[in-house]
This record gives C-alpha cells, structure tokens and sequence, in this order.
C-alpha cells in the first residue's frame, strides 16, 4: 500500500470525524494562541516602561523638598524644613566637592492655563528653570531654539512648549515667534520640544519651559523651589552623584542623621530597576497563566482524541481482520494527528500574530519569537502523542481484542 | 493431502482462577481443501471462539493451529496480515463494518492494503455488491442500511478479496429466506469451484447445504458427520 493512498486514508478519516477534527485543531489553536498573544502583552508592557524610562533619562536626580518618609513623621520633619533654594542649587555645582555631578538646575513649577486666541491648553509640566534643565532631563528641541542664560538673567518672556500644548494652541500652524498669555502673562514662543510620549503616568508633550525668573517674576514669586534637577555626570556614577548631593545638601541644611533630612532624591536608574523588575514578574506571570491554558487546552485535546479512542480501536480492529498491515495503520493515525496538531498549531501561531497587531489594555503587544517556537512545539507535541499513541497501542492488539475494547 | 486447517488440541480460557470460563476445552479438527464445512452447537459453545482462532483474529490458551501446514503463532505481524487479507475471508456475526463510510468503501477496503489500484478495486467492488444484491445502496452507509444489507455488504467485502478460505460467523442471522436463500446458492458456487468453506450456523436448512456437520457444546466437539443426503 502506497504511502500516497495512506495519506489519502487519513484526510478521509479527517473528514469522517468532523467535530473531532474541528475541536481539536480549534484546542491547538486556541492554546498556541493565547500563549503567544499573552507573553507579547508581558514582553510589550515591559518594553513600553522600559522606553518611557530611557525617555526620561537615567542619569538624572531631582531632588524635592520634604522628609523621607510618608505619614506622621514626613509630618514633624515638615516643620524644620528648608526649603530648597537657587543657592543649593548653585552649591551642587562644584567639580570639587561634586566631581560627578555635570550639571544642576533650579526647577519652578507653576500652574498655568495658556490662551491663545480662542484655543487654551493647560500643560500638565509647566516650570521655568535654567537652560540646563533641558539636557538634564532629557529634553531636545524639535523647531527653535533653547532659551538661554542671558533669557534667564532678563527674566525674558521666553517659552518653549512640546507638542501637545502646540497642537492644541495652534493646530497645525507654526507656534515659533508667536505670543501667547499664559496666566494672562504673554510668553513668545521660541522652540519647540521633540516628541516624548506618554511616561504612561502624563503626557511628556503637554509640556511650558520658561526662563525660571520669568515664572518667578510674573506667576509664581519668590517661593521656595520646587524641585532641583541634577545631572550625573553618566549613568554609571549616578550613586556617587547622589551621594554627593546628600553631602552638600546635608551640610547647607544642617542634618544631622539621614533619616532626618529634609529633603529626598529621585533617581531615574532606581525607578527604571524597580519597574523593570515588576515588569519582568508580569511577564513570568502571564507566562504561567499562557501555560495554564496550553495545558487545558491540551487536556481538552486529549479528551477528544480519549473519547474516540474507543471508536478508533474498533474501527483499527476491523482494519487488522480485513489485513491492514500494522505499519499502514500506524502510519494513517500519526499522519491524521500530524496533520491536526500542525494545522491546529499554524493557524494559532497566524491568530496569536493577529491578535498581537491589537492594543491589548493598553498595550501594544510585542512577540517573544520564542514563544512561537515553544508554544507551537507543545501542541504539536501533544497532538502527536495522543493522537498517535493510542493508535499505536490499539495496533499491537490482536483484532479480536480490539473490536471487543470497551 | 495438506488440510488447509489443522487444530490440535485447542484451549481458550477467558477469565484467571476460580471464576474461569473454557470456551473451548480441548478441540482437534481437521479440514481438507474444497470442504464445506457446518458448525453447529448451542448458544455459548465456542463456535465463534473456534472461528476466531481459524480466522488467526485470536489466540489460544493452549494448542496448535496449522494453516496450510504453517503454525500461526510462529507467524510475525507482518505475513498475519497477508493471510488475514488475502487467504481469509471473514465474515463476522456481527458484520463490523466501519461506521460512517459507504457500503463501496467497506468493500474496497481490505484491497487497498492488498495494494491494488483504485480503479480495479472500484470494478471488483462493485461487483461484489452486485453479486450479493446491493448495487443500488453502494454509497450507503452503515446506518442508512439494513441488518440484513449490512450483512451482504460483510459477504460483499470477504468475497472481494477472492480468497481461498471462506469463514462466515452466521452469515444468513440477519436475512430472509430469499436472502438466504441466495446467499447459500453463492456459497454453494464458491465451494463448487473448490475454495473451502466453513460457516456457523443455527438453521437446519443451511447445514443441510454443507457436506459435513460438526457439532459443539462447552467448548468440545461432540459430532462430526458427513452430510449423505446431499449429492456432491
Ligand atoms: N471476551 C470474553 N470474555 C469472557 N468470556 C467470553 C469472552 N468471549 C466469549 N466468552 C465466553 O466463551 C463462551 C463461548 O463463546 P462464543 O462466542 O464462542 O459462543 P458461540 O458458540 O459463538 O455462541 P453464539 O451462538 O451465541 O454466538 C461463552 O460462554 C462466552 O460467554
Ligand atoms: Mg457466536
């Protein structure tokens, strides 16, 4: 008997067992799909919080006014607490006492709804700072320039907006040279930021840069900072810098033990280790949950292939009496299994790249290659053992045994 | 002469201990090429169990089956096959057709793992069909047929093969006299041109057909005689 005519045995003993066929190619389907979709959702969200963090920069501190702790005791430390000020801004830029620091800058952040003709927009980061600020934290210009140091001293009515509050001011027309009243105070724009993207906590875009004596002058006055930023002078020695910062600031601040300090650093390189380290637990979670449902869909397929099991071993019985050869029954059954695990398998991998084209809560879903690989294997592996297993079991009886298995 | 079946003491025992049963206990039998042979007996007294074993569908507890002079347990897998597909042809009490699949199929079946070809298998089958009388139900399926059409579409698919040895459990349970009737007149032809046939039956008048009649109660032989009354 030809191999042809035994392959030809198969696709008919496919199409005599609809339903089975069907369910068992939508088990493998379904399995290798979920696993695939569900470890890209992991692996995209990880990425997503990982490029919004590079964003950021890693090699940046700020520093914030406030204890170190939350509750009763950020409380009482409130009440001797210093207020940050340009002059420690200034103090932390020192290649003596600082050697690892590159450059600090003050940070003012004000609340301020922007109006331009009939359009307003209310940029979620809205500060004045130094040009510093903006290599400090990341920030480039798209269109214009930076305001300069010169803009500073003048107090000049400078801005440099992002891309959202652009848009939102002026649509689709040039925002550089043109005025707009910020608090009712006008601002010129004179550049434009590169697109950020959303941090996934704000908008990075909806963003007002302005010389920190023109938002102190007209918005804010002489109040204590809201923040300093601090460049490290790489990623490596973003520690050192930080250790740094405490030393100066503990001096000018008159802190005794460090869990008195008035004042807390945040650093982009902690965050991003915390966050990706989460991620990376999110991922290995829905891992198990992807295998979790490979394994039942697995189980389901064995329940099918189980149920015609009895069916199958009758109908192998039979074939034995008439003489089928052994190998010609061995081969039709692993050739059917063949056949449902790799469809069931390719049309889950062609789902699982399908459904990751799609924004899954908010995520946009980024394929493990090997995930397919393994997923894939799995069902196939599965199909193949339990379809071809009984089969080969029920060959080795004698036919009489066969027809009579119940 | 060489008899195409030779049962030496056979044994067949179901079950471990107190609670086994014998189906056969003991059975020597012994037949020549060109015999037509009746098995008689009470429900229960091994015949199918002694056909099963003719048949090399099962095996014994004990004993010896020469087919053609080979012993059938020193057979592989492989050569079981061939006599089960090409020396026998089986017909079950219980038809055994495979569910879902045409009447033409059926039949078509043990000559595609002969490795005969489509067309001439299409030719031989339906010829089988039409000997027994289904030409109409060929792309029928088991359950859309009759009992008695499922019985002619198991003779149909142990005849297409031609073979030389004939074993049919009850062939004629599921049909009427005319059915039966026909059914004999083939065997009759099939014996006349000196294949071997061996055929357990209930019905007087197709053991009377048969030129020898064995008869069977607990798994023993208890009679064995030739048919006289019926010219050769
Ligand atoms: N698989 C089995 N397990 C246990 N006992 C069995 C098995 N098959 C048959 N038997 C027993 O063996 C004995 C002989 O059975 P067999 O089928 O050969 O009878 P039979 O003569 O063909 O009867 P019938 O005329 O009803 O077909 C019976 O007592 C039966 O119960
Ligand atoms: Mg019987």
């Amino acid at each position: 008997m030809s191999i042809l005519e035994i392959i030809r045995f198969a696709f008919r003993g496919l199409s005599i067992n609809r339903l089975r066929t069907f369910l068992t190619t939508l088990g493998i389907m379904i399995g290798v799909m979920s696993v695939i979709v569900l470890i890209a959702v992991g692996n995209g969200s990880s990425k997503a919080v990982q490029q919004s963090l590079d964003r950021l920069g890693t090699n940046s501190i700020q520093v914030r006014s406030g204890g170190g702790g939350f509750g009763t005791r950020a409380r009482s430390v409130a009440n001797n607490t210093k207020p940050l000020t340009v002059a420690d801004t200034v103090a932390l830029i020192d290649p003596v006492q600082a050697p690892d620091i590159k450059q600090a800058a003050p940070v003012m952040n004000a609340n301020a709804t922007c109006v331009n003709g009939t359009s307003t927009s209310t940029p979620s980061t809205f500060s004045g700072s130094w040009p510093s600020y903006f290599e400090a934290s990341n920030t480039s210009i798209a269109k214009g320039v930076y305001f300069s140091n010169d803009d500073v001293t003048q107090a000049r009515r400078v801005a440099v907006i992002g891309n959202t509050t652009a848009t939102e001011l002026f649509g689709t027309d040039n925002p550089i040279g043109q005025t707009i009243r910020c608090g009712g105070i006008p601002f010129t724009i004179i550049g434009t930021t590169t697109i950020k993207g959303s941090t996934g906590f704000q908008d990075g875009d909806s963003l007002f840069l302005a010389p920190i004596t023109a938002v102190q002058n007209s918005l804010t006055g002489y109040q204590p900072l809201s923040s300093i930023i601090v460049e490290a002078k790489s990623a490596k020695t973003t520690d050192a810098a930080q250790a740094e910062i405490q030393t100066i600031l503990d001096a000018r601040h008159k802190v005794k033990t460090s869990s008195s300090r008035d004042y807390r650093l945040f650093n982009q390189a902690t965050l991003l280790a915390t966050s990706s380290s989460s991620s990376k637990v999110f991922t290995v979670l829905l891992g198990v949950v992807a295998g979790i449902s490979l394994l039942v869909g697995g189980i389901g397929i064995t329940n099918i292939m189980l149920v015609t099991v009895v069916e199958r071993t009758r109908e192998i019985g039979i074939r034995k009496a008439i003489g089928a050869p052994k190998r010609a029954i061995l081969s039709q059954f692993l050739i059917e299994a063949t056949i449902l695990s790799l469809v069931g398998g390719a049309l889950g991998v062609i789902g699982g790249f399908v459904g990751s084209h799609f924004q899954i809560v908010g995520v946009k879903p980024v394929i493990v290659p090997s995930s397919v690989f393994l997923a894939f294997g799995v069902s196939v592996l599965i199909g193949l053992f339990f379809g071809g297993y009984p089969a080969s079991r029920a060959a080795s009886l004698r036919p009489i045994e066969a027809l009579r298995y119940e | 002469m060489q008899p195409v079946i030779d049962v030496q003491g056979a044994v067949k025992r179901y079950g471990q201990g107190d609670s086994s049963i014998y189906a056969l206990a003991g059975v020597d039998l012994t037949i020549q090429p060109g015999e037509y042979v009746a098995i008689m007996g009470p429900s229960g007294s091994g015949k199918s169990t002694l056909m099963n074993i003719m048949g090399a569908l099962d095996n014994m507890t004990a004993g010896k089956y020469f087919l053609d002079g080979i012993e059938i347990s020193s057979m592989n897998e492989n050569e079981l096959s061939i006599v089960r597909g090409r020396k026998i042809g089986f017909i079950f009490q219980s038809f055994n057709l495979i569910p879902r699949t045409t009447a033409l199929a059926n039949v078509e079946l043990p000559l595609a793992y002969q490795g005969i070809k489509s067309a001439e298998r299409r030719i031989r089958a339906t010829k089988a069909l039409e000997v027994v009388g289904l030409a109409d139900r060929m792309q029928h399926e088991p359950t859309e047929l009759s009992g008695g059409q499922q019985q002619r579409v198991a003779v149909a698919r142990a005849l297409a093969t031609r073979p030389s040895l004939l074993l049919a459990d009850e062939p004629t349970g599921a049909l009427d006299s005319k059915s039966t009737a026909d059914l004999l007149d083939l065997f009759d032809q099939i014996n006349a041109a000196g294949r071997t046939v061996v055929v357990i039956t209930h019905e007087a008048d197709v053991s009377e057909r048969a030129k020898r009649v064995i008869r069977m109660r607990d798994g023993k032989i208890v009679g064995d005689t030739m048919n006289s009354g019926r010219v050769a």
